[in-house]
């Protein structure tokens, strides 16, 4: 068999979506943003909703989300994409509505906007990707920052003392009424980007429902290689080894 | 027919929100103002117009939500006090920022600080010359009666959507509490999705397959056309200073000495016209409707036969300067004002123009 066999269109298995563009990333080799975009870019695809869908990107590394994924988007303040998303959704009640938003922006300046968006209950679809640093900013502590972890403003370690605890801010989520399906999942494997795939397809099923049953909420525990400062490879398995027992994988609430 | 109605000036303004075609409001209570969101809620129009309204958690929030129907082209509003306008000026520049129409309404309280829910002036700098970050301006629309208060709701609108760009009603808490007779305007219908995708072309609805995504952003990190933006601004903002200024000029032409004051003051200055009349000085008054854009040429106008100008604000002296530019040191310019919530007396204007122009 020749190469030229093995591109013939009847032996395609695979293709990117062709939602997301040919605009090269920004983000870092091993970095989970991109192959968490793919699978956004995927699903808004085979529901075949995209004239319907409007994606919230954050402030922080996924800042840029609009360049890669071709549907319509607002840039949202630092922190504020679920009190935009809340008001999208209010006027476009049968759009899919969704927030993308990092554990900086979701966790530290955006708290406030985080809990009442979805103690509201409206059905908006939230991806949180927790890499438990501040990595467009040169890697900084995150309210993930795991305790004793190294970052460039807690240069000896996170020392509860000086910086408090690791925010689980995912549980917090998953207590309040307005939540209705909240999951953690990863993408650092195979298996792994399949359950990350169809929990995003589920939060954007939800959020097309036609009564209000409440907000989906998507935690992906993720690596920032470059700000953990370690391979694409170690980082996967730092991440295994740490963020797990602290961000355990699995469905914290499905209703 | 005509509805003529007596209510607060918080009041007229809700009402003329709904009747406007005004798709949403998001809002946070805060004192002198909080009738406003009171009054929709009781009113319940997304039973009848369909229009959205929403109590957010703070005002962060509630303008980020106006960031976020602004950015759909949907007519969207909020409204607020001085400390939450302050909390406010990161959407107003993202807003300005992204290029897309909105309405704030703020209904002064006294600050600096959480200082005092009385009535006052003193968010005229903030408003005029932009409170948040970067080179930006906003519209803005300064009413003196409970009828400016409804009537601007609608010229705010069509102010916003004509030129993509945030509108402010700078109301202050006497006109947001006091009661007078207003005329509502009549019912106009909320624009459908399909009407905003061809008016809006640029908005958030949900991309179709015979265009490329839109994107609501203040964001370009390339230093040239980030340059390029911003010129494109200020040529916009240029071309509403040639085109939007308005002002009511009540006997200004024939008068020795003018009032320039703006909201409750001009209110306060008419009556004080009538006095100086009886003492045998002749005063007109001056009353910008726009604070920005700025009625510049007519004060320049006016310096061909007038012998001074006193501005009386309820604030330490801000639209002062303003005059104080557009005069060019050609006659005497003067500040009368009182802080704190304090409203002056017509009588103390007159003594203001005495003390000041040696009368």
């Amino acid at each position: 068999m020749t190469a030229q066999d093995i591109i013939k269109p009847e032996n395609l298995v695979y293709s990117k979506p062709s939602l997301l563009n040919d605009n090269t990333m920004h983000y870092c080799p091993g970095c989970s943003h991109g192959v968490v975009h793919k699978l956004i870019a995927e699903v808004i695809e085979e529901m075949g909703i995209m004239d319907k869908t409007v994606g919230v990107s954050p402030v922080g590394c996924a800042v840029f989300a609009y360049n890669y994924i071709d549907i319509d988007w607002q840039e949202a303040a630092h922190g504020r994409a679920p009190a935009i998303a809340t008001a999208i959704k209010r006027l476009l009640p049968e759009n899919l509505v969704f927030t993308y938003q990092g554990d900086g922006d979701l966790a530290a300046i955006g708290t406030a906007e985080t809990i009442h968006a979805v103690n509201r209950g409206d059905n908006l679809a939230m991806i949180f990707i927790n890499n438990a640093i501040y990595g467009m900013t040169g890697g900084q502590m995150a309210p993930t920052t795991l305790e004793g972890m190294k970052t460039a403003t807690c240069p000896y370690g996170r020392d509860p003392q000086l910086n408090g605890y690791h925010l689980p801010i995912t549980n917090l989520v998953a207590q309040l009424e307005g939540a209705r399906y909240v999951t953690r999942q990863s993408v650092h494997t195979a298996a792994a980007v399949r359950k990350a795939k169809a929990a995003i397809r589920k939060a954007f099923e939800n959020a097309l429902c036609p009564e209000k049953k409440g907000a989906s909420f998507v935690e992906i525990v993720s690596t920032c290689n470059s700000g953990w400062k370690l391979s694409p490879e170690k980082a996967n398995q730092w991440m295994v080894e740490n963020m797990f027992k602290a961000y355990p994988i699995g469905d914290l609430k499905n209703i | 027919m005509e509805e003529v109605r007596l209510m607060k000036g918080n009041e007229a303004l809700a009402e003329a929100a709904i009747r406007c075609g005004c798709d949403g409001y998001f809002g946070y209570p805060i004192t002198p103002q909080s009738e406003v969101m009171e009054t929709l809620m009781l009113l319940k129009p997304w039973e009848t117009t369909g229009m959205v309204v929403m109590q957010a958690e703070s005002e962060v929030a509630s303008i980020n939500m106006v960031y976020a129907g602004a950015g759909c082209g949907k007519k969207v509003m909020t409204s607020t006090s001085s400390p939450g306008f302050s909390l406010m000026q990161e959407g107003v520049s993202y807003i300005a920022g992204a290029d897309i129409p909105a309405l704030v309404v703020n209904v002064m309280r006294g600050g600096p600080g959480l200082g005092t829910i009385q009535p006052s002036q003193a968010d005229y700098f903030q408003t005029v010359k932009g409170g948040g970050h970067g080179d930006y301006r906003q519209i803005t629309l300064a009413p003196a009666s409970v009828q400016e208060m409804a009537d601007f709701v609608s010229l705010g609108f069509d102010l916003a959507f004509k030129y993509n760009i945030l509108s402010v009603i700078l109301a202050d808490g006497l006109i947001g509490q006091m009661m007078e007779k207003v005329v509502l305007p009549p019912y106009q219908a909320r624009r459908t999705n399909e009407e905003i995708r061809k008016e809006c072309p640029w908005a958030s609805l949900g991309r179709t397959a015979d265009r490329k995504r839109n994107v609501i952003t203040s964001l370009e990190l390339e230093p040239g056309p980030m340059e390029a933006r911003n010129l494109a601004l200020q040529e916009k903002y240029r071309t509403i200073e040639a085109n939007e200024v308005r002002f009511e000029n009540v006997g200004c032409d024939d008068a020795d000495y003018l009032l320039m004051a703006f909201g409750s003051s001009a209110r306060i200055c008419q009556k004080a016209i009538e006095i100086a009349a009886e003492q045998g000085i002749k005063l007109g008054l001056l009353r910008p409707i726009t604070l920005w854009p700025f009625c510049t040429e007519e004060i320049q106008r006016q310096l061909s036969h007038i012998k001074g100008i006193l501005s009386v604000e309820f604030n330490a002296g801000q639209m002062v300067e303003d005059i104080r530019l557009a005069v060019e040191g050609k006659v005497p310019v003067a500040h009368f004002g009182r802080m704190g919530g304090i409203v002056p007396t017509p009588e103390e204007v007159v003594e203001a123009v005495k003390s000041n122009f040696n009368l």
